[in-house]
């Protein structure tokens, strides 16, 4: 399976760019993802509406929203995200699910492989330990998009 | 030639006063020769966001430690970390850092390892260099590279291995004594890792037998600052009973919230014998037959 084509595309620019062009890439990725739309950003509590990644270093919550099939037979998927200016790490990860997986089809986003980010060859740059967020934002994403696309059982 | 230290009244309270510069010490040294200010964080991308003027990065993940062996790096390999940030043997180096100074002491207790002399952490670190709006820079410094002499590292004063925590659980309760300084639910064996943070692998939770449980963050105040010295007796002297002669050692998950731990007791209570056990729970809560103790109470070996 081929990724999406931003995230390909996003793949290759980091591999074709050495380590410490490589953070710099990514602190230019945690400059740019959006701030939360009014209807989470109100919100008294994150937690409320969003789901935390505990494996990420600094608090990151995540949402995601699949578009109702009667208005979008692909299911469109999209992502927001919030995780503390003082953490670029893992904002510069979160802004990489959101360049690259914001707005694709559900068929699409459950089939990036797990594993995808070992090839935007961060490990030797930001240290493996600090990439299990990725990881784990990736998976919870894929839960929740499964989740939302998982027909209902049919009420008796 | 070391800087002069910083008279500070909260500072001079401490049993080594000239281990501390305050913010205002900084912020009027900041040009001074024969000082490199160091920023050592958690996140590997805070440094490039802004930071102290004239400061240098030095990353601990990427940087301190050996790429391959569980280690750090060896005298040649710190010799070239200094030289090139301009740091010589007889430089002053302040560090700060992010997570109130965690990464900070580690990169002291790092420098301490090779023996460097004169090592400082800022009281309070970046966020409250941050709070008080004072001057941060996206400039990258660009230090002229200087000679900095190979230095074997010195493993068995400030450092335990697992051999040596084993041969001190014998003496726990006397003279000897553990702190384990996570929260209380890796301690009791509830949690295998920090609260909000990843999985490391270990295979076992609880603690080293007999350890005393004194959470790291117990040592800060609000601020980010340390608690003054009066606070910290009552929790470290009194109510926990250790004694300023005891042999100490500290341990966590990797080694990094127990160099906190490590350079409260050392620099501002005057222990002489503390020793940071880095390879801590990600090591004993993997290792086969040692001995775990479970629960709220120290327990025995």
């Amino acid at each position: 399976m081929s990724l999406p084509s931003q995230l390909a595309e996003l793949v290759e620019e980091f591999s074709e760019v050495g380590p410490r062009d490589r953070l710099q890439l990514l602190l230019e990725l945690s400059r740019e993802l959006p701030d939360l739309p009014g209807r989470y950003a109100d919100a008294r509590d994150l937690s409320d509406t969003m789901e935390q990644v505990h494996e990420c270093q600094s608090p990151l919550f995540l949402a995601v929203e699949v578009e109702p099939a009667a208005e979008n037979p692909e299911r469109a998927v999209h992502l927001f995200f919030s995780a503390p200016l003082e953490a670029p790490t893992t904002r510069g990860f979160a802004s990489i699910m959101h360049v690259g997986l914001d707005g694709e089809p559900a068929a699409d986003v459950l089939a990036v492989p797990d594993d995808f980010y070992v090839k935007l060859g961060l490990a030797e740059a930001v240290s493996p330990l600090r990439l299990r967020g990725m990881a784990a934002m990736l998976g919870r994403i894929k839960k929740q998009v499964r989740t939302a696309t998982t027909h209902p059982p049919a009420t008796t | 030639m070391a800087l002069e230290k910083d008279t500070d009244p909260k500072l001079a309270d401490y049993a080594h006063p000239e281990r501390l510069v305050t913010t205002e010490w900084l912020a009027a040294h900041l040009d001074t020769d024969g000082l490199v200010v160091v920023e050592s964080d958690e996140d590997i991308l805070l440094y490039d966001t802004g930071h102290i003027p004239g400061a240098v990065k030095v990353d601990w993940h990427t940087e301190l430690n050996d790429p391959v062996t569980r280690d750090y790096v060896d005298g040649t390999g710190f010799a070239q970390i200094c030289g090139e940030r301009a740091i010589s043997r007889d430089t002053t180096v302040v560090f700060y850092g992010d997570k109130n100074n965690w990464w900070a002491t580690y990169a002291l207790w790092v420098f301490s390892l090779f023996g460097h002399p004169d090592v400082r952490i800022l009281d309070g670190g970046r966020a409250k260099w941050a709070a008080e709006g004072r001057e941060m820079t996206t400039d990258q410094p660009k230090p002229d590279v200087v000679e900095y002499p190979v230095v074997e590292r010195d493993d068995t004063t400030i450092r335990a291995f697992q051999a040596d925590v084993l041969s001190h659980l014998v003496g726990v309760g006397g003279e000897n004594a553990l702190v384990d300084v996570r929260s209380p639910g890796e301690y009791s064996g509830e949690l295998l890792h920090m609260p909000d943070y990843p999985q490391e692998g270990a295979v076992r939770g609880g603690h080293i037998p007999g350890a005393a449980s004194v959470p790291w963050a117990r040592a800060a105040a609000e601020d980010a600052t340390f608690k003054p010295r009066a606070d910290l007796e009552t929790i470290y002297l009194e109510e926990q009973g250790l004694t300023t002669d005891d042999d100490v050692v500290a341990y966590c998950r990797i080694g990094e919230r127990s160099s906190h731990t490590w350079f409260v007791l050392t620099h501002l209570l005057g222990f002489s014998r503390v020793r940071n056990y880095d390879g801590s729970w990600t090591e004993w809560g993997n290792s086969v037959r040692v001995p775990i103790a479970t629960g709220a109470e120290r327990g025995s070996a």
